[in-house]
């Protein structure tokens, strides 16, 4: 059986599986039960100076029937006394020494305040810390959270400063509100963290109550922008993770954060390269009892691929990550539609008449109108594979004309003047 | 009549027993459903029904929440769009057609979701359709049933007066008078004919054309007349004891069921049905609702020859109706003026007929009685020759038929004709498209102008293509 055990920048797990720094890590009885559960760490509700939260504070959007596909926060780091949990943290690290129990930390602007916080919080026994430059409503206003990591050199100097005190790991978490990734990360790593998480929730608004005009959620009659966080974030989260990966100046362990809830979402972020995964939102959603079939699910996955340990999972999507630009130019698919499984919902040949070629005619054949692909047409852009409902029916097909592979690179760097065509 | 035919069962278990057998979806239930649908182009669904609802259309405004948009685009096709969502043959028609029926063998619940779009307006009393600016012109519609109100409502809507004359104390036709009361409560058609008469369509009840009122004179009152009439009674079986007490055409049957005052209904403790079409299938399972301890049914051909829908027959066996095939009755045996029996005999398929269908032939010396206190005919509706005669110009089809052109106008110009009078006897939503044609078909003579409802044909996307030769 596959070995889940990792070793993130020296912090040991039993499985790659953490919660993130938010409401289901708010306390020590909580984090217990998610260890009961089967969660290998947990990174604790971010510590920092008292704060004061509103009602209400949370908003989803749905997906059909399908609830919360992406969720909102306006809900501000711990609310609870520091002493409180600093002292539920040794607590939890007493009674489960195997597993990572991770601070995260949020304070002012001010060297002898992260000092101190450092301090205090290494005196628990934690693994290590992760430093909140990601949260994007309320406290970012005050010039923490988001507004440290949105701008490089602040990044670099409070890690540095951080540095400075803790002999403890130090995880930098990074926002995903800028414009690149890549330079927040660098400057993290040049402040001289040991690793990196990310990301952190994404600048929102979930949507209007048509009846009352405010939109979601409401604070007496007035909304603020809040944290977007879910299986909606996904794609954006996976982006930034093999981003990173491939950024030659970001040599320190990722751990991948964003709309995380199966298995499958965790080993698509460990193959892009994370080293570890957090998870928030489907916890919320779910319960803690949804590690279950994480561990579960990856450790058969990684059995029935060959994969010893977790570890040689990771990163082995990102070097099939790269530029537009080293694409293959000559690289040709099409669709084909097996009319035996065709249930003739026709929404292939709709969607390419209308958002794509127009190469799915409707043809009279022997057996009733059918989708037919002129496959001189089809570009192979996968829109009718896409929209098809039947397991099966719809596959894109390589076709191989013997031509060489050729990039676009490859193209402008033998006929210049193609850059300026069109 | 009767008075020994008091219920078997108490009244309470009557009532539990007529629930509606496909009750309305919840919020929840509806949106889920909604949500199920995969948005097909150029749908099956809307092909298969008769009157061409854009079906994923107004199920996919129930999902974005525009229910008032979505009862629009029902009603906009099918005047009787609340009826049909309770009554019509789903199982044939739309969603024996839908693709999720052939992907996983689980249709969208269009009849239901019809049902749920249509009584959101109806219960909020939401304006669904508009009345047209008067054009002057006046059209008489005789019978208030699918067809006539159809027709009556797109008449409206072009700006005609339009009169309907119905014979009976309610208008709606069978909508009121004919539909199993566990699928469909009169209430539900009455409120329909509502939303008619707030076009403005005036309606004449209790008024019988050719005994209140002369052709003549409904014919010098409009310019144009719309013929809806239907069939008539169920034909007679000619045998002996036809008319003893006992013996009842099913339709006044399920009329008497349909005020819900169960004492009123002449059903015994065994009952013999005769004929296996849908309306057989009403009397026998409402016979059992109503506690009728036997109920059997009588058909002279084999259960694949019976014209029920095989869900309607499948409704009859869960009922734990016995089915008697190859078999006719012969006689109807009574004993002091009443029901007692009924006298049968085996048949067997003999010569094909004229149309290739396998005649029936009696099998000699095969005669048996059954003991029976109730018989109810089922065999059809006979058609209103008479009438028609009483028109100049209308004619009929060797099968009794009123003959119509595309527009449905009858031989006589001025009149025009659809429902179970043109077609023989189908489903409510056949008549309901036959009197959108024939509005169309009556403005085109009237005012000279081409219209075209919605799903007034099936909605052709686009021609059929050919792969681009290159």
């Amino acid at each position: 059986m596959a070995d889940l055990s990792v070793d993130f920048a020296g912090i040991k797990s039993p499985n790659p599986f953490w919660l993130a720094s938010a409401p289901p890590t708010n306390m020590g009885s909580m984090v217990e039960r998610a260890f009961d559960a089967g969660w290998g760490g947990a990174v604790w509700k971010t510590l920092g100076e008292p704060i004061r939260n509103v009602c209400s504070r949370l908003a989803s959007v749905d997906y059909g029937p399908n609830r919360m596909m992406g969720l909102n926060n306006i809900e501000l780091i711990t609310d609870r006394p520091l002493d409180v949990n600093l002292r539920e943290i040794r607590e939890v690290k007493r009674k489960y020494p195997k597993h990572a129990v991770v601070v995260s930390l949020m304070v002012e602007s001010r060297r002898e305040a992260w000092h101190e916080i450092v301090k205090r919080a290494e005196d628990t026994g934690c693994d290590g810390f992760e430093l909140n430059f990601g949260c994007p409503h309320g406290m970012s206003e005050r010039g923490m959270g988001a507004a440290m990591g949105q701008v490089p050199d602040y990044t670099c100097m409070v890690t540095e400063w951080v540095k400075e005190a803790a002999t403890l790991p130090v995880i930098v978490k990074l926002t995903p509100n800028v414009t690149s990734i890549n330079p927040p990360a660098r400057a993290a790593v040049r402040g001289g963290a040991d690793a990196l998480s990310l990301i952190n929730t994404i600048n929102s608004v979930m949507g209007v109550n048509l009846d009352t005009l405010v939109p979601h959620p409401n604070v007496g009659g007035m909304a603020a922008h809040g944290g977007y966080c879910g299986p909606a974030v996904k794609p954006i989260a996976l982006n930034m993770v093999s981003e990173l990966a491939r950024d030659p100046e970001v040599t320190v362990p990722i751990s991948g954060i964003g709309g995380i809830s199966t298995w499958r979402d965790a080993a698509e972020f460990l193959a892009l390269g994370a080293s570890t995964v957090q998870v928030c939102t489907a916890v919320m959603h779910y319960g803690y009892r949804i590690v279950e079939d994480m561990v579960d699910g990856l450790t058969n996955y990684l059995d029935e691929k060959g994969f010893r340990s977790v570890g040689e999972l990771v990163g082995a999507s990102a070097p099939r990550v790269t530029d537009w630009g080293n694409l293959d130019l000559n690289y040709k698919t099409v669709a084909r539609i097996d009319h035996a499984k065709c249930i003739q919902c026709n929404l292939c040949h709709v969607a390419c008449e209308d958002g794509a070629h127009q190469c799915i005619p409707l043809v009279r054949l022997e057996a009733g109108r059918f989708p037919v692909v002129d496959e001189h047409e089809c570009v192979g852009c996968n829109l009718c594979y896409l929209v098809c409902p039947v397991p099966g029916c719809i596959s894109m097909v390589r076709l191989d004309d013997g031509s060489q592979p050729l990039t676009w690179r490859e193209l402008t760097s033998r006929q210049p003047q193609t850059m300026t065509a069109d | 009549m009767a008075e020994n035919l008091t219920p078997a069962i108490p009244h309470d278990e009557i009532e539990r027993n007529f629930r509606e057998i496909a009750p309305a979806l919840t919020d929840a239930e509806a949106l889920f459903e909604a949500n199920r649908c995969v948005y097909c182009y150029d749908a099956p669904c809307t092909h298969a029904c008769p009157t061409h609802i854009d079906v994923p259309a107004f199920i996919k405004k129930i999902a974005s929440g525009n229910l008032v948009g979505s009862a629009r685009v029902i009603f906009d096709a099918n005047p009787i769009g609340a009826t049909c969502a309770r009554v019509c043959p789903v199982e044939a028609l739309c969603e024996g057609a839908c693709v999720e029926k052939t992907l996983m063998n689980k249709p969208i619940e269009i009849g239901r979701l019809q049902r749920y779009a249509t009584d959101f307006a109806m219960s909020t009393g939401r304006e669904v359709l508009k009345a047209g600016e008067p054009n002057g012109r006046s059209v008489g519609v005789v019978g208030s049933g699918p067809a006539g109100l159809s027709c009556a409502t797109y008449l409206a809507r072009l700006g005609y007066a339009v009169t309907v004359y119905e014979r009976r104390p309610l208008p709606g036709g069978l909508d009121t008078y004919g539909m199993a009361e566990y699928k469909m409560t009169q209430r539900v058609s009455t409120e329909e004919v509502r939303m008619v008469e707030r076009l403005g369509v005036q309606f004449r009840l209790g008024t019988e054309v050719g005994r209140d009122i002369s052709v003549e004179e409904l014919e010098s009152a409009h310019d144009g007349v719309f013929l809806g009439v239907g069939l008539g009674e169920t034909g007679r079986l000619r045998i002996p004891g036809e008319e003893l007490e006992g013996v009842y055409d099913a339709l006044y049957v399920i009329e008497r069921i349909k005020s819900r005052r169960w004492e009123t209904v002449p059903i015994g403790r065994a009952v013999a049905v005769i004929g296996a079409g849908n309306t057989a299938i009403d009397a026998v399972t409402q016979a059992r609702r109503l506690g009728a301890e036997r109920v059997i049914l009588v058909y002279r051909r084999g259960p694949s020859e019976m014209p029920a829908y095989e869900y309607e027959y499948t409704l009859a066996k869960q009922d734990a109706v016995e089915f008697l095939w190859q078999t006719a009755p012969v006689e109807i045996i009574g004993t002091d003026g009443r029901v007692s029996g009924l006298r049968c005999v085996r048949t067997e398929p003999g010569e094909p007929d004229a149309s290739g269908r396998a005649t029936v032939r009696p099998v000699d010396g095969t005669e048996f009685d059954i003991k029976v206190d109730t018989v109810i005919k089922a065999t059809g509706q006979q058609k209103m020759r008479e009438f028609f005669a009483s028109i100049p110009g209308v004619e009929l089809d060797p099968a009794g038929r009123v003959m119509v052109d595309p527009q449905m106008r009858t031989g006589n110009p001025k009149f025009f004709a659809g429902g179970d009078c043109v077609n023989g006897g189908r489903e409510a939503v056949d008549a309901s498209q036959m009197g959108k044609l024939a509005a169309q078909g009556i403005h085109l003579a009237l005012a000279g102008e081409r219209v075209e409802f919605a799903g007034a044909r099936v909605p052709l996307h686009e021609d059929t293509q050919n792969l681009k030769a290159h």
